[in-house]
């Protein structure tokens, strides 16, 4: 065999890739319910703790401000691996799915709830002003004339950030989570060739190179004008 | 709560795991001087060449990018340790580490200072030309100072998410601050090291952390 020949043999091996395909679509399959679950989850509850920070209730917006900082600061993976290998210790022993919907859910919201109150913050205050005058009450105008005009602001920001969140869902392998890595390492040490990583890689590519795209797209079509 | 308390926030496993777990920060705060430098000055390689007129340098540096944004760097980590060393090609774990870094922080990188650059106005680099510096002089003395200064809120921002991923160095053996939390873990069959690690990263960033809070809200508060 020449070089070339070896080369493709290793990492192209069609027999392999036939026999881990299977694997493969099942961590694909895994790592898409993952990845929905967080975005929906994750943005949820960002949306909500900057509702509730606009109520400026003052030690509660301490509170959220800090959870917020320390979940920023934090790596996901070392939360993955503290609540995977931690909690136990607690009484309490989640599953590597469980574990690693959770970290990144909290780190998800954590950024969209700056990115919310950000954008929340950004409307003039006139707005506030003119539509509390009109007789509409609090509530009401956060809802009907403040949220529409922010989250078009943060549309752009959000889709960048939730996709470097979903692509996370990588890290379950460290807490042995079945997703598209983690099945093909092992198809990896099982067959001896590294050709299921390839197939493994191609699965990636395949989920988020459209939401790329389309992040792209929403960029310019949102984009903050400067 | 005693119970927690003795589990998570053990004093003597705390004493005992700190050499190493402050061996692991050292390594971070290396293994981070080391890869945001590299994935800056690849990312404004990128950049500039993005300037360019002709569409066969444009579209290959967008594919990449493109690449490079929906690729995990945790799988690019991975394909780069356990994959090449059957192309004969064996790095270690420190070497995968900034390669698979420099590679997808030239993307992140890279965009970044693109809109940076095109942020600042044609004008300045023909009024810079017209007093006769070259084009690199002009780029290097007129054009980049300014794109730095209008992106700096998202350049910190990704230094912040850099410094983070070296954690996945733990994946590939590097000794960094969360491989060593872990094997002291293991060593004690306590959390405690793992906590440690945590307020660590938590105590170095939380600054850089309130600094970008600051810079994006009032990034924000002259728009809308």
């Amino acid at each position: 065999m020449t070089g070339w020949d070896k080369f493709l043999d290793a990492f192209f091996n069609a027999k392999v890739m036939a026999k881990y395909l299977p694997d493969i679509v099942a961590g694909t399959l895994l790592t898409i319910e993952l990845a929905i679950l967080i975005v929906f989850s994750g943005i949820l509850a960002g949306l909500l703790l900057a509702l509730v920070r606009s109520l400026s209730i003052r030690p509660l917006n301490l509170l959220i401000i800090f959870v917020v900082d320390v979940l920023r600061s934090l790596p996901p993976l070392v939360i993955i691996v503290l609540l995977y290998f931690g909690l136990p210790s607690a009484g309490w022993s989640p599953s590597g799915f469980m574990s690693t919907w959770l970290s990144l859910s909290l780190v998800l919201m954590a950024f969209s709830e700056e990115i919310f109150w950000a954008g929340i913050t950004s409307i003039h205050k006139g707005q506030w002003e003119a539509a509390r005058s009109t007789g509409l009450g609090f509530g009401p105008t956060l809802i009907n004339v403040i949220l529409p005009q922010a989250l078009r602001l943060t549309i752009a920001p959000l889709t960048n950030r939730t996709i470097a969140i979903t692509k996370g869902t990588a890290l379950g392998t460290v807490v042995a989570l079945h997703e598209i890595l983690g099945m093909a390492s092992s198809a990896v040490s099982n067959s001896y060739n590294p050709s299921p990583l390839i197939l493994g890689s191609a699965a990636y590519l395949i989920l988020f190179i459209p939401v790329v795209i389309a992040a792209r797209w929403i960029e310019t079509k949102y984009s903050w004008k400067r | 709560m005693e119970e927690i308390v003795d589990s998570f926030f053990n004093a003597d496993i705390a004493a005992s795991a700190m050499p190493i777990v402050i061996d692991g920060l050292l390594n971070t705060i290396l293994l981070s001087l080391m890869v945001v430098p590299l994935g800056f000055l690849s990312g404004l390689g990128l950049a500039v060449m993005a300037q360019s007129k002709s569409r066969a340098v444009r579209w290959p540096l967008m594919a990449w990018v493109d690449f490079f944004r929906a690729f995990p760097p945790l799988v690019l980590l991975v394909l780069l340790f356990a994959g090449l060393p059957f192309a004969g090609l064996e790095l270690g774990g420190f070497t995968c580490v900034a390669v698979a870094f420099m590679l997808n922080n030239s993307a992140y990188y890279g965009e970044i200072l693109r809109a940076g650059i095109d942020s600042v106005p044609r004008g300045q680099i023909e009024a810079a030309r017209s007093t006769g510096l070259s084009g690199a002089q002009a780029m290097i003395y007129v054009v980049l100072p300014q794109a730095i200064r209008n992106v700096m809120p998202d350049l910190l921002s990704n230094t912040l998410e850099v410094v983070k991923l070296t954690s996945l160095g733990s994946v590939v053996a590097v000794p960094e601050l969360l491989y060593q939390a872990r094997q002291a873990q293991s060593a004690s069959f306590s959390p405690t090291p793992i906590v440690m690690a945590a307020v660590i990263y938590f105590l170095i960033l939380w600054p850089l952390v309130r600094l970008l809070s600051r810079l994006e809200n009032r990034a924000l508060a002259g728009r809308g």
